[in-house]
């Protein structure tokens, strides 16, 4: 299984140096995962660490193709009160 | 990369006097006073800064080479799509060069521009997260180029593990962005950090944060090493807490603290940009930034410059060093460090030349007309005037031209009449208010807006519409100290407004931000 990186990267580096099998490469139009040496961080770290830097939500799916950082997991603001928190900012 | 910089024509030590371009009359006179009261070592120290010194920055030049584009933190003012915001402007991509490239850009640009004093890594992500690349630049640097100062910029997370090394390679000074010291503040800020192998959210991640930032800070300042403190003002969530995080740094040693608009548009697709969090108003910046800065005038020349223009204030010759044209360039180190140390003596031959004229700058209240014969006020009102100029310390600019007012402000303090500047402001390259950018304003009415707290305008030429709208507005054009040096003519404008009785009632253009 492997992890891998979508159109949303927005090349920013985060994760490049980080990963322990040298398996992320600074591609264009978006960084890729070499699904062959992706080893899940498996034995080296307990969390994936591309996808515990990566700035963007959705930009890193998992080996079942499910975004590691989905909606609102990274700005820390459920969807459901994003309404309410923009208000509040505004108000600001 | 950048170099901004700063300088008109080289002066010669005998064409200095009475020269009128440059700053040969005093005009930038009044930082090497706020300089006096640093201590010995540190005033050394910033003398040729062209990013602390009001009056260096006019002769000496800097640049940035962007090597380190990763990040271990978010800020919500930050899109990582573009350079990291605690150093460039929104929005802005600089080309990212290899330790390799950065070190033969930096040799070319010093050997061709010998006012270089300072290189510095400030991106496009946090140096200190790309730890080798930056090591690495200034490691070539240090050896090839000895002459020229290394500074780095940093969020400060990664800062304490690396004060050893930094400090190993003749690194003199560190910036840090420091924008709480409170991590329920930090959480609003701060949504998460990278640390130990981990994301860490909220609360948690902004504490370790604050207690990196800090101990990086005591550190460096413990093995003497210079630190400027960088915070972004983001009203309703750290403009008040501003206060105490100035006086915590202060009192761990840095030595400068410097307070930046928080820069937030839709468009740059930041958290608060996206979200409608508000910039602060100039105003509201001032304000801050006269609390914080104490009478410290050093860096209010800051224009949070995009950090990859090359070339003197106002021009960019970015073009001129492109990574094909420097790989072609044949440099002589040696001769190009002979050169930078010759240039250096000529400036700083011309400038201790400046020093003995700068008295002009204060001019004896006694000489100002009154009408009644009475003892001088005891304090006058403060009248702030904008400036339009091109950055060489006189009024060269037509109003309907200037993309920035210098502010200036004027006091009679006993009997001398003081001026200092305060603060560089912006008008077209962003607007300054959350829902005042509409589009039916026109781009008169924002400069005027710009403008808000002034009681005059000092310009080179102005055309007859601005001319009147300025009036309407509350605001006195004047446009008759074309050439002279900003703080006499400033001075001059003061003087004739106080003996006309104009100065009592605050300027009108206050209104504007009813
Ligand atoms: S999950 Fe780990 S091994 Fe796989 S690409 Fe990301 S960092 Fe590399
Ligand atoms: S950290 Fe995320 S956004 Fe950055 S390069 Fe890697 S995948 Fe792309
Ligand atoms: S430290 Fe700089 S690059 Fe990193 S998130 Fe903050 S502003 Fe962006």
């Amino acid at each position: 299984m492997a992890y891998r990186i979508i159109e949303s990267c927005v090349n920013c580096w985060g994760c490049e140096p980080l990963c322990p099998s040298n398996a992320i490469q600074a591609a264009r139009p978006h960084f890729v995962i070499d699904g062959g040496a992706c080893t899940e961080c498996d034995g080296d770290y307990a969390d994936p660490q591309c996808a515990s830097i990566c700035p963007v939500e959705g930009a890193i799916l998992d080996g079942l193709g499910v975004p590691v950082n989905p909606p609102g997991s990274l700005t820390g603001i459920p969807p459901e009160h994003l309404v309410q928190t923009m208000a509040e900012i505004r108000a600001r | 990369m950048a170099l901004v910089a700063l300088d008109r024509p080289l002066p010669t030590p005998a064409a200095t006097p009475g020269a009128s371009g440059g700053c040969s009359a005093g005009g930038c006179g009044s930082s090497a006073d706020k300089l006096a009261q640093l201590p010995e070592h540190i005033r050394a120290k910033v003398h040729n800064h062209p990013c602390f010194s009001e009056e260096a920055h006019h002769h000496y030049a800097r640049m940035h080479v962007a090597v380190a584009p990763a990040c271990n933190i978010q800020c919500h003012y930050c899109n990582r799509k573009y350079d990291c915001s605690n150093e460039s402007r929104p929005g802005v991509v600089s080309e990212l060069l290899t330790p390799e490239q950065a070190v033969k850009k930096t040799l070319a640009v010093a050997a061709e521009i010998p006012q270089m004093t300072v290189l510095g890594i400030a991106g496009p992500g946090d140096p200190l997260a790309n730890p080798e690349r930056t090591l690495a630049t200034f490691r070539a640097l240090s050896k090839n180029a000895p002459d020229i100062k290394l500074c780095v910029s940093t969020n400060g997370l990664a800062l304490p593990e690396l004060v050893g090394e930094i400090c190993e390679h003749n690194i003199d000074h560190v910036t840090i962005t420091i924008n709480c010291v409170d991590p329920e503040i930090g959480a609003k800020i701060y949504p998460w950090i990278f640390w130990n192998n981990r994301r860490i959210m909220g609360m948690k991640g902004a504490r370790i944060l604050i207690e990196q930032q800090q101990k990086g800070l005591q550190m460096l300042c413990d093995r003497g090493v210079l630190v400027k403190v960088n915070s972004v003002l983001i009203p309703g969530v750290n403009d008040q807490h501003l206060k105490e995080v100035s006086r915590v740094v202060k009192a761990k040693g840095a030595f400068l603290h410097n307070v930046m608009p928080l820069i937030a548009e839709p468009e740059h697709g930041s958290f608060y940009g996206l979200m409608g969090q508000r910039g602060p108003s100039d105003e509201e910046l001032q304000a801050l930034q006269d609390e914080c800065a104490g009478d410290m005038a050093m860096m209010r020349h800051c224009r949070q410059c995009r950090a990859d223009a090359v070339g003197m204030l106002g021009e960019d010759r970015g073009a001129e060093f492109t990574l094909d044209k420097v790989a072609a360039m044949d440099i002589d180190y040696e001769a190009a460090m002979k050169r930078r140390a010759e240039v250096r003596a000529v400036i700083e031959a011309s400038r201790a030349a400046q020093q003995q004229g700068r008295s002009q700058t204060f001019i004896p209240i006694t000489s100002l007309k009154r009408k009644k014969p009475q003892p001088a006020p005891a304090a006058s009102p403060a009248a702030r005037f904008a400036v339009a100029t091109t950055g060489g310390g006189v009024i060269d600019q037509h109003f309907g031209q200037a993309r920035e007012f210098l502010v200036y402000e004027a006091t009679a303090a006993g009997n001398d009449l003081d001026v200092r500047f305060l603060a560089a402001r912006k008008v077209d390259l962003y607007c300054s208010g959350g829902d005042t950018c509409g589009d039916a304003e026109d781009r008169l009415a924002k400069t005027i807006r710009t403008l808000e707290g002034c009681t005059g305008v000092l310009c080179s030429r102005i055309g007859f519409e601005p001319w009147e709208r300025l009036e309407a507005a509350g605001l006195v054009p004047n446009g008759e100290h074309a050439m002279e040096p900003i703080e006499d003519a400033v001075a001059a404008v003061y003087r004739e407004l106080l003996a006309e009785g104009r100065l009592d009632a605050p300027a009108k253009a206050v209104a504007l931000s009813a």
